[in-house]
């Protein structure tokens, strides 16, 4: 098994959370103008919203008791009070449209980024990181930093302008209340944080448990039909019983506990107001406040406290926000492929290659190719056999260049391949693989995706080559039928597709690896002529099991555990009697 | 979500006390207004401070009483929703235990791995939100109503016009928005398929120097997700400005009309301060309220979800109860005229197969890609039931074994190798739990897989990770192979499962199988014809049929379709062999 070091993460830079917020921030400076005309109309909305419980408190006072109602200067605060909440709406919405729409073009460019990273990635990176852990960084991640960035904008910026400009309509009200206001409110904030505190250590707990049931069922429901096979249903129901158990007793506790932020806040709040209240009403007696501004005091209240938890909220919030930023920064971070040299040359290959004192390994501790040497002649057939997981396909990954040499160099038309320009090496090469992979779009584009120009015409002919043409025209829409993970297609029929792939482009040299291991033996032996017609005057090299292939071979290198162990014809290496005459032969008695 | 509500049936007494306690806490939450009212009209009309004090303290008390009750019901409300999300995992898992091969064919194991972690837990996030708000917020609205009605009746009718009002907006709103919802989710699968699609291709796509459009094709999958977050955006923006312009005409009618009240007498100062704040609380109500159809909305489509993967009835239910006790002369598989299809729409995969294998013998199935191979032997252990036509196994119908008997006396070693994390220890007691470790090396020198573990430093201890990541194709099929050898099965069924082996060490299994216990009935499925020639019989299959039966010989004169399938495989032998 290939063991890979490189991940991601390797070259992520630590934990500096200015770092990520302030780089985040870069990514808004395109969005600028719409940035400043949201926070403008986020001041405007607060001011209106703050402007209405005065306005409501002035027209209260104009109520005082019977007959002493002064209804000219209602109409006016009322006109007045209505223009307010109008234009408070139209900023309000303005305001959420535009953090709506710079949350999601930036989420967009960081999607869009980390993708483009993806393409440039060495493979030795995309082989050595799980694809989950990618897709969960380019996905939930994103989601998260969007959400993040949604409630800093509309409700962060909001919330602290809230505070201080009710602060300062309470000040131009009242002194004294005001100072009970300002130093009851931050309870709440605090008790927030504290119960905050404690239901960290518990979600964390909780995390890890359900971590470890999505790997209990992961396991468990993927390798279904084996625990089916062997009656083993009961077994595994009282294990994931048991983690289910754990769940609940962990869960209850940490639900519970940060269900008690909201109580324990309105709580607070309920104080905050009852001290409004008692104050306000003996500064009422006293002469200090108006009736009305004491109503208006008592919105102030209510209000003044919801952005403190609403803050505390966002401060979570954009906590994991900052984390899920700083893991897509690791994959825009991660180390590219070396770029192509300066004067690297576009490639007409004649099919020659040149192997020469190749050493190669994927990990330091483990080597693998060493001193490897090799001159293949244009159109020459070279087969790669040696027992399972001997590193047959190691050999493929150097020589597509999907992973470099440690020493040595690979010379095709006597270019060393690091001269060439990357494209237009790969370019050179058809490829065809054991593991099938096909895009999700129709059958047509599949079989034209090295050529997306290809004509109908050609891709039909490509596809009767590989003898797919019959099986997709079963198909239900024939070469328009989209083709998708589930699929109907078998694994041998993929293979077809893949061939077809193939067929289609033909470049001068070509990769087969195990191309036809899903194939039946009837449908082989067809495609095996239009193969035999596919190699003739091209540089082969063949990963196979059948031994007609690798008997007409003009070089068989013989493999065992990642090195090369013999090369030569077939002839030559059964007179040497070594490993490949022992696997011959242990293949004839097995056969006889 | 209905469907499912019978998960609560355990915790019935915590789901009533929770929305109880929210409701009580609702009640001494309508009644600050009314005591500020009276602080206002009695205390500081009358300049008394004892009153002001004495109403203070009440509100203060209704503060703790409400923080008590709502404490209560938060515990509660969270015991009760964990209750029924385990009680809810729990069924499902054992449910998805009961399918057959059919059902986990059609539904897919990501799909029930999504099923049993992330939908239960957004459905057991919608019951705790749902017991906790779904009543507060409906009760705190009615019940602003009837307070603003016990203040003045004729006031109390601008609630009654702007309530409706304001459930209309919020309603043409989520109606809106709700279908766009899903297209946003939609096209969000189609970025997380094409990320996924770009890893697991990285090969393919740079061997065909495909980066250019691939980025070209996301990029336009990000431009329209974008645009249509956006305009969901702009609708959903317009929820609070809508309210508030509500709220505010409401608030302002009342004003207007209060004032004239208050000049005939009819209520004063305090009481319309009171009208005001209830038409405040209506609106923060209202506004949670939207929050929490959100969330219900996305639980209850998990339920709908959840509730689909159970009623999925499973195609192989168990029906008999009793042992069977086996025929001793009767053959050891026997299948009469069976024909089976996977679905009942789809063409039959298998079309009127008939054979019997005695005890001991070994059987050996060839055909191409989709030719039914694995379908048939997954019919003995009833993975699946026949179409039509009967399956036996020593001379008693499949269906008449309780499943467990059954698959006892069936070792199957399945075309795809999966192991579990644990040790190899752990992994070949599957197989049978009583197993000595003398048992277990033996079973493995069978698998040829003796010398490889042998080799590791912690030998049957070795660790297995999740998924056997830890071994390669090849050791892991062996391995497996030595797992169902440790039951000793009377019938070994062996599906493809030497397909990652190379020839020689196909071949060393293959000779050390056949030496092995003589009782052992073995079938054979492979593509390999050197892998069955040997057999006592061999069917060859192609599209479902069987076109030939017989020994190797005999079915090299006989069937076309066998001789053709040698003689690509075996005809490099004899020419091998002619050489040395």
């Amino acid at each position: 098994m290939i063991q890979h070091t490189d991940n991601i993460d390797k070259k992520h830079i630590g934990g500096q959370k200015n770092g990520t917020l302030a780089r985040l921030l870069r990514y808004v400076r395109p969005y600028i103008g719409v940035l400043v005309l949201s926070m403008i109309c986020a001041a405007a909305t607060v001011m209106c919203t703050l402007y209405s419980p005065l306005l409501i408190g002035d027209a209260v006072d104009c109520i005082v008791s019977k007959g002493r109602v002064d209804f000219e200067a209602i109409k006016n605060i009322m006109i007045k009070l209505g223009a307010v909440v109008a234009l408070g709406a139209v900023f309000q919405w303005i305001m959420s449209t535009c953090s709506n729409y710079i949350s999601y073009s930036v989420i967009r460019n960081l999607r869009n980024e980390c993708f483009a990273k993806l393409e440039k990635l060495p493979l030795k990176t995309i082989d050595g990181t799980s694809h989950g852990d990618i897709v969960s960084r380019i996905i939930s991640d994103a989601e998260m930093v969007c959400d993040g960035l949604l409630l800093g904008f509309s409700q962060l910026f909001t919330g602290i302008v809230t505070i201080f400009a009710t602060i300062g309509f309470m000040l131009s009200l009242d002194i004294k209340i005001t100072v009970v206001v300002v130093i009851l409110t931050p309870l709440s904030l605090f008790v927030a944080k504290f119960i905050a505190d404690s239901t960290f250590r518990l979600f964390k707990e909780q995390s890890q448990v359900r971590g470890e049931m999505t790997g209990y069922v992961n396991e468990s429901l993927s390798g279904l039909k084996v625990v089916k096979a062997f009656s083993r249903e009961d077994i595994s129901l009282g294990e994931f019983d048991e983690i289910n158990k754990k769940y609940r007793k962990i869960g209850v506790k940490a639900l519970f506990f940060s269900s008690l932020v909201n109580p324990s806040t309105r709580f607070i709040n309920g104080l905050v107001y009852t001290g409004v209240g008692i104050f306000g009403a003996f500064s009422a007696i006293s002469g200090g406040i108006t009736i009305g501004q004491l109503s208006c005091f008592l919105s102030y209240a209510n209000q003044y406290t919801k952005p403190f938890n609403e803050i505390s909220g966002v401060v979570t919030e954009l906590q994991s926000a900052m984390a899920s930023a700083q893991r897509l920064f690791s994959v825009i971070d991660a180390q590219e492929q070396p770029p192509d040299r300066e004067n690297a040359v576009t490639l007409d290959a004649d099919g020659r290659v040149d192997i020469k004192n190749v050493s190669f390994s994927y990990t330091p501790q483990q080597r693998l190719i060493e001193d490897f040497n090799l001159s293949v002649k244009s159109g020459q057939r070279i087969a790669i056999v040696g027992p399972t997981g001997c590193g047959k396909t190691t050999l493929i990954n150097l020589l597509m260049r999907f992973y470099d040499c440690d020493s040595g160099e690979i010379l095709v038309s006597g270019i060393p391949v690091k001269d060439i320009k990357l494209d237009s090496l790969r370019g050179e090469y058809g490829m065809v693989l054991q593991e099938t992979w096909l895009k999700t779009a129709t059958v047509k584009e599949n079989i034209a995706y090295g050529c997306p120009d290809a004509t109908d015409e050609e891709i039909t002919a490509a596809a009767k080559a590989a003898h797919c043409h019959s099986i997709i025209k079963r198909l239900p829409q024939g070469y328009d039928t989209v083709l998708t993970d589930e699929g109907a297609l078998s694994q041998g029929e993929k293979q077809l597709l893949c061939i077809a792939r193939v067929m289609l482009r033909l470049p001068p040299m070509l990769i087969l690896d195990e191309a036809t291991s899903s194939i039946d033996t009837r449908t082989e032996i067809r495609i095996q002529r239009n193969f035999e017609k596919m190699m003739k005057g091209r540089t082969s090299f063949i990963v196979a099991h059948r031994l007609s292939t690798i008997r007409e071979a003009d070089v068989i290198l013989v493999m065992r555990d990642g090195n090369i162990v013999e090369q030569g014809t077939h002839e030559q290496l059964l007179a040497k009697n070594g490993f490949y005459s022992e696997l011959y032969n242990s293949q004839f008695a097995a056969e006889g | 979500m209905l469907s499912l509500i019978r998960y609560l049936k355990n915790n019935k007494a915590q789901s009533v006390i929770a929305p109880l306690f929210k409701l009580t806490e609702a009640i001494f939450e309508l009644l600050v207004p009314l005591i500020m009212a009276d602080i206002i009209d009695v205390g500081v009309a009358n300049a008394d401070s004892g009153y002001i004090l004495k109403r203070g303290a009440v509100l203060v008390l209704l503060g703790i009483l409400g923080l008590a009750c709502s404490l209560t019901a938060q515990y509660f409300a969270a015991v009760a929703a964990f209750g029924f999300g385990t009680a809810l995992r729990t069924d499902v898992y054992k449910h998805i235990g009961s399918l057959s091969y059919a059902e986990i064919d059609r539904i897919g194991g990501s799909t029930l791995i999504n099923r049993i972690t992330s939908d239960i837990n957004l459905a057991q996030d919608g019951v705790n939100r749902f017991l906790r708000l779904f009543m507060r917020s409906p009760f705190i609205v009615a019940g602003a109503v009837i307070m603003a009605f016990t203040v003045s009746v004729r006031l109390s009718l601008i609630f009654v016009v702007a309530v409706p009002a304001l459930g209309l907006v919020i309603y043409l709103i989520m109606r809106a928005n709700l279908p766009r919802y899903k297209l946003i989710q939609q096209k969000l699968d189609g970025v997380t398929q094409s990320v996924r699609e770009n890893l697991s291709g990285a090969r393919v796509i740079r061997a065909f120097s495909a980066q250019e459009r691939e980025k070209r094709e996301f990029y336009g999958k990000t431009k329209s997700l974008e645009q249509s977050q956006v305009s969901v955006g702009r609708i959903s923006a317009l929820l609070n400005p809508l309210t508030c312009i509500i709220v505010y005409a409401a608030i302002i009618t009342l004003i207007w009309c209060g004032g004239i009240s208050v000049n005939i007498g009819g209520i004063e100062q305090g009481e319309l301060i009171a009208l005001v704040s209830y038409m405040t609380m209506i609106l923060t109500a209202l506004i949670a309220f939207a929050d929490l159809i959100i969330f219900v909305t996305k639980g209850n489509a998990s339920a709908a979800r959840i509730s689909d993967l159970l009623s999925v009835q499973p195609s192989v239910t168990e029906t008999a109860s009793q042992e069977v006790t086996p025929e001793p002369d009767a053959p050891a598989v026997r299948f009469e005229n069976v024909s089976f299809a996977y679905s009942q729409t789809e063409e039959c995969s298998l079309k009127n197969i008939s054979f019997s294998l005695g005890k001991g013998k070994t059987l050996g199935i060839i055909g191409g890609t989709g030719s039914g191979k694995s379908t048939l032997v997954n019919l003995i252990p009833r993975f699946y039931d026949v179409t039509e036509g009967r399956v036996a196994v020593n001379g008693a119908d499949v269906k008449s074994y309780p499943t467990k008997q059954l698959r006892k006396m069936i070792g199957i070693v399945p075309q795809k190798a999966t192991l579990f994390s644990g040790t190899i220890r752990s992994n070949m007691l599957w197989g049978n739990e009583n197993a000595s470790d003398d048992e277990i090396w033996q079973a493995l020198e069978t698998a040829q897989a003796r010398e490889f573990v042998e080799q590791k430093p912690d030998k049957l201890n070795e660790g297995v990770a999740q998924g056997g990541k830890n071994f390669s194709g090849g050791q892991k099929q062996r391995l497996t192979i030595a797992r169902a050898l440790v039951g000793s099965p009377e019938i070994l069924i062996l599906d493809d499962s030497a397909s990652a082996l190379d020839m020689a060490t196909d071949a060393k299994l293959r000779r050390a199988l056949a030496h092995r216990n003589e009782k052992c009935t073995t079938i054979i499925v492979s593509q390999r014809a050197s892998a069955v020639k040997n057999a006592d019989m061999i069917i060859v299959l192609d599209d479902g049929e069987c076109v030939g039966m017989g020994t190797h010989d005999e079915l090299l004169k006989s069937c076309e379709v066998y001789e053709e399938i040698c003689r690509s495989q075996l005809s490099d032998n004899s020419k091998g062999g002619g050489q040395r």
